[in-house]
């Protein structure tokens, strides 16, 4: 007899649903699964075969085929247990009314179900190709949940799945906790430095218009808390890009860490000595997203930059360009979001005292050029920001005095500066793309997931100067910085970018001198 | 490499062996030379640390071109920063320089100084007295600045940390009784910790060229030129941001305000903020204005300190 059940795979976010086929025939009692499987999935047969005795059920002992189609679809892990014992079991004619019901979740010999990684872009997936109903592992209901015209179920083990699923002991629906509106989620707020008044006003702009910052201090100058700051200060995700970032964090399997309907923006911190696929995304067959993609819609915060091996800091090239990241493998390439802000922090030079008050440097010179050159480079180009962060001397760190201001204050500027230019953006780049559109055609301009709102950040060329659109003075000092400073092509776009932040943050329609002055000093000459 | 350098090998007590180095108590055996001029007496030897400000860099030039102009020979060790900065001052000038090297006469280290090395060769000279071939090692170097201090009459350390290899020469030149100048900078900076413990120890100030005319070797040909002289004092106080000169003049009183607190030893904006009492955003501005003047400039990823300024007149960035 043949049955079928419904679970899902994955591509990188994309979830592709997958049919469980089951076929019992005649001949000699046997169990073979088919279907570009992994190792994973042969193991199942165990799994599956003890978990269908052990919930009290019976495993037909008869030659057993079963199915995952679509055939051509590589696929991986553990989440298809409940579906083929649910195939197994409908095809050895237990009366189980699936009806478009999707299935997830990994079974154990007892036939408890555990959690599996991924859920949350499953569901996503699942849903938008129509299905209405799903069965997860309880400890994944809560981001199950979080899919909106999904009816989840959160079932504890197999024979509670048939129970409910045959209308005899139906379960609740699970529900999506509440959401947690100031949790700060690994930011810090800004209130806990002191001091460093530069360095917060760089913060500020940074969040603003989402720029990328270096940040060039000697050991101990508060580079990693100024850092954790600023996701403090980026407002609160759309629900579109918080969802975005729980489904990247699902299929990493590090969703614990978070939670799953957390709207602030993530903030990760990888160590140097990481390796190119924990930073870029990779693994065995398909790729498994990075700490880039972990860092999506929030701060990738790297710590001693010029530690970094430089193969890993190219490779971050394509992610700080597009915005997300193609990760090859031999199973196929996937593409993850990496819509993150760096902040790289560095010592100024290799000892890390240079330019301090109270130690002095004791790097050689050749040395010093070796390390300024490695400042350089295909990340330092996207780099709008650069600021240097100073010891705070004991007094300013202990005395007490003004109380700082905190994230929530800056971060109501901030959002003003985000509307300004979503409003401005916006019309800037539809209408670039609609030009360029019509002079290639066939190419698709809207290419990402969800509403992309246009940062400052992201504004190149044409549109860039359309919406800088400098005053009189300001287009004065533009040429005279041009001259004087030897300012490059990307020198000065990098400054334009930043004046319009500015200017967006003190609510000017049009860049005056004093933005571009300020974006100015922000430039920082890394190699001087 | 070596093939345009024609070499003469140099036996002591040979004709023209500079008797000077027989000063030393260690005399070296030979020398290697390249070039047409061998080092004259008296002469002026300028060194100083390779990891100098831009001060410093001004400083060694201007020196290196008026010992030019008054037809004394400039003595140094072909290092980047100080010494190289001195050697082009005296080339730049058309005036007479010779490079001592810690390597072989073949061997040229630091290698981005080819060309400074050709050109010293074409009119002055290169000497070593390490047989061709040899690397350059660190423990060489000190060896080597004993023949540049008993080259020189005087010699003049202009930046140097309390680690720097200018106070060996100046050590070494001590020991031979030569006149040890020092230039003065703050005591704040890292960069002149060693040129003003030199100082304190009883080295002159350089404040202005002419002030090598206390040598009384040095003192007809100094005095001879000494209108031509760029490295005035007036000029050293405005290169180290000193408020003798008033490279400000005709700035608002604001900009003059912020320029007046920017020293020549490079400060954070936080702590101008502080000593100014303005908030971040303003106080950028107005730094980017003196920067654009070329009055102010950007060190070290964001740190500022005062440009060095052209004599009589707004500086150039």
């Amino acid at each position: 007899m043949y049955a079928t059940a419904l679970s899902c795979a994955l591509r990188g976010l994309a979830g592709i649903p997958v049919t469980v086929e089951a076929d019992i025939a005649a001949g000699l009692p046997g169990f073979t699964i088919v279907g570009l499987t992994d190792r994973a999935i042969q193991e199942a047969r165990e799994r599956v075969k003890a978990a269908i005795r052990n919930g009290g059920f019976t495993f037909p002992a008869r030659k057993l085929t079963v199915n995952l189609a679509p055939a051509e679809v590589p696929k991986e892990g553990t989440g298809y247990d409940l579906a083929i014992a649910l195939a197994v079991l409908r095809s050895a004619g237990h009366e189980i009314a699936l009806d478009g019901t999707a299935l997830l979740g990994e079974l154990s010999l007892d036939a408890s179900l555990r959690p599996v990684n991924g859920v949350l872009p499953m569901a996503r997936a699942l849903r938008a190709q129509g299905v209405r109903r799903l069965v997860v592992p309880v400890e994944n209901a809560g981001e199950a949940a979080l899919v909106e015209d999904l009816d989840v179920v959160a079932a504890p083990s197999l024979a509670a799945c048939v129970h409910h699923l045959d209308g005899s002991q139906p379960l609740p629906p699970a529900q999506a906790t509440g959401r947690s509106p100031d949790a700060t989620d690994g930011g810090l707020d800004l209130s806990a430095i002191r001091g460093q008044m530069h360095a917060k006003r760089a913060l500020e702009i940074a969040a603003a218009g989402g720029h990328n910052m270096l940040m060039l201090g000697p050991p101990g100058s508060g580079k990693t808390m100024l850092a954790r700051a600023l996701a403090s200060l980026m407002p609160d995700l759309q629900p579109e890009e918080s969802l975005e970032v729980a489904a990247v964090w699902s299929l990493r399997g590090v969703l614990r860490e978070r939670s799953a309907h957390s709207v602030r923006p993530p903030f990760r911190a990888p160590h140097h000595s990481i390796s190119r696929s924990g930073l870029i995304g990779g693994g065995l067959g398909l790729a498994l997203p990075g700490e880039i993609s972990l860092a999506t819609r929030g701060v990738l915060f790297l710590d001693e930059l010029c530690e970094f091996p430089r193969a890993l800091l190219e490779a971050l090239r394509q992610p700080l360009e597009e915005r997300t990241v193609t990760v090859g493998r031999s199973r196929g390439s996937v593409t993850y979001p990496a819509a993150f802000t760096l902040v790289a922090a560095a010592n100024p030079c290799p000892c890390g005292y240079r330019g301090d008050s109270q130690r002095a440097c004791t790097c050689a010179a050749r040395e010093l050029h070796s390390y300024r050159s490695r400042l350089s480079g295909p990340v330092r180009d996207r780099i709008d920001l650069s600021v240097a962060v100073p010891r705070q001397s004991y007094d300013v760190l202990f005395a007490g005095g003004m109380p700082e201001e905190t994230s929530s204050a800056v971060r109501q500027r901030v959002a003003a500066a985000r509307r300004a230019q979503a409003r401005r953006n916006h019309d800037l780049v539809r209408r670039e793309r609609g030009r360029r559109r019509r002079a290639a055609t066939g190419l698709d301009a809207a290419n990402g997931t969800g509403p992309a709102p246009v940062l400052n950040a992201d504004l190149e060329g044409v549109t860039l100067l359309a919406a800088c659109d400098p005053t009189a003075a300001a287009s004065r000092v533009l040429s005279v910085a041009g001259e004087r400073l030897h300012l490059s092509a990307r020198a000065f776009h990098r400054v334009l970018r930043v004046a319009r932040t500015i200017a967006d943050l003190a609510g000017q329609e049009r860049v005056d001198e004093a933005a571009l002055g300020e974006a100015l000093r922000l430039r920082g000459e890394a190699g001087r | 490499m070596s093939g345009e350098l024609t070499v003469r090998h140099l036996a002591r007590h040979a004709p023209d062996w500079p008797e000077q180095l027989d000063h030393l108590d260690l005399p070296p055996p030979a020398l290697w030379a390249a070039g047409p001029r061998l080092p004259a007496w008296p002469a002026v030897a300028v060194v100083g640390a390779r990891d100098a400000t831009v001060g410093g860099l001004e400083i060694a030039r201007r020196l290196g071109g008026d010992l030019a102009a008054a037809g004394i020979p400039v003595i140094s060790g072909m290092a980047l920063g100080i010494d190289a900065a001195a050697h082009r001052g005296a080339l730049d000038a058309g005036g007479h320089t010779v490079a001592v090297l810690g390597c072989g006469i073949d061997v040229c280290y630091p290698s981005r100084h080819r060309d400074l090395r050709d050109r010293i060769a074409a009119t002055g000279s290169v000497l070593t007295e390490e047989p061709p071939g040899t690397p350059p090692a660190g423990w060489r170097f000190p060896r080597r600045n004993r023949i540049i201090a008993a080259l020189a009459t005087a010699v003049v350390v202009v930046e140097a940390g309390q680690r720097s290899g200018a106070l060996s020469t100046a050590r070494h030149a001590a020991d031979l009784g030569r006149e040890i100048f020092a230039v003065p900078g703050s005591p704040l900076s890292d960069r002149s910790a060693g040129a003003n413990e030199l100082l304190r120890d009883g080295a002159t100030p350089l404040l202005e060229t002419a002030d090598l005319a206390a040598v009384s070797a040095l003192q007809p040909a100094v005095d001879a030129a000494r209108t031509r002289f760029r490295l005035t004092s007036l000029s050293v106080a405005t290169a180290y941001g000193g408020s003798r000169g008033h490279p400000g003049s005709g700035l608002t009183p604001e900009l003059a305000t912020v320029l007046r607190t920017v020293g020549h030893h490079a400060v954070h904006p936080d702590e101008l903020a502080a000593a100014l009492q303005l908030a971040p955003q303003p106080l950028a501005a107005r730094l980017a204005e003196l920067e654009l003047a070329g009055l102010v400039r950007t060190v070290g990823g964001g740190l500022v300190t005062r440009s060095p300024a052209r004599p009589g007149g707004r500086a150039v960035g």
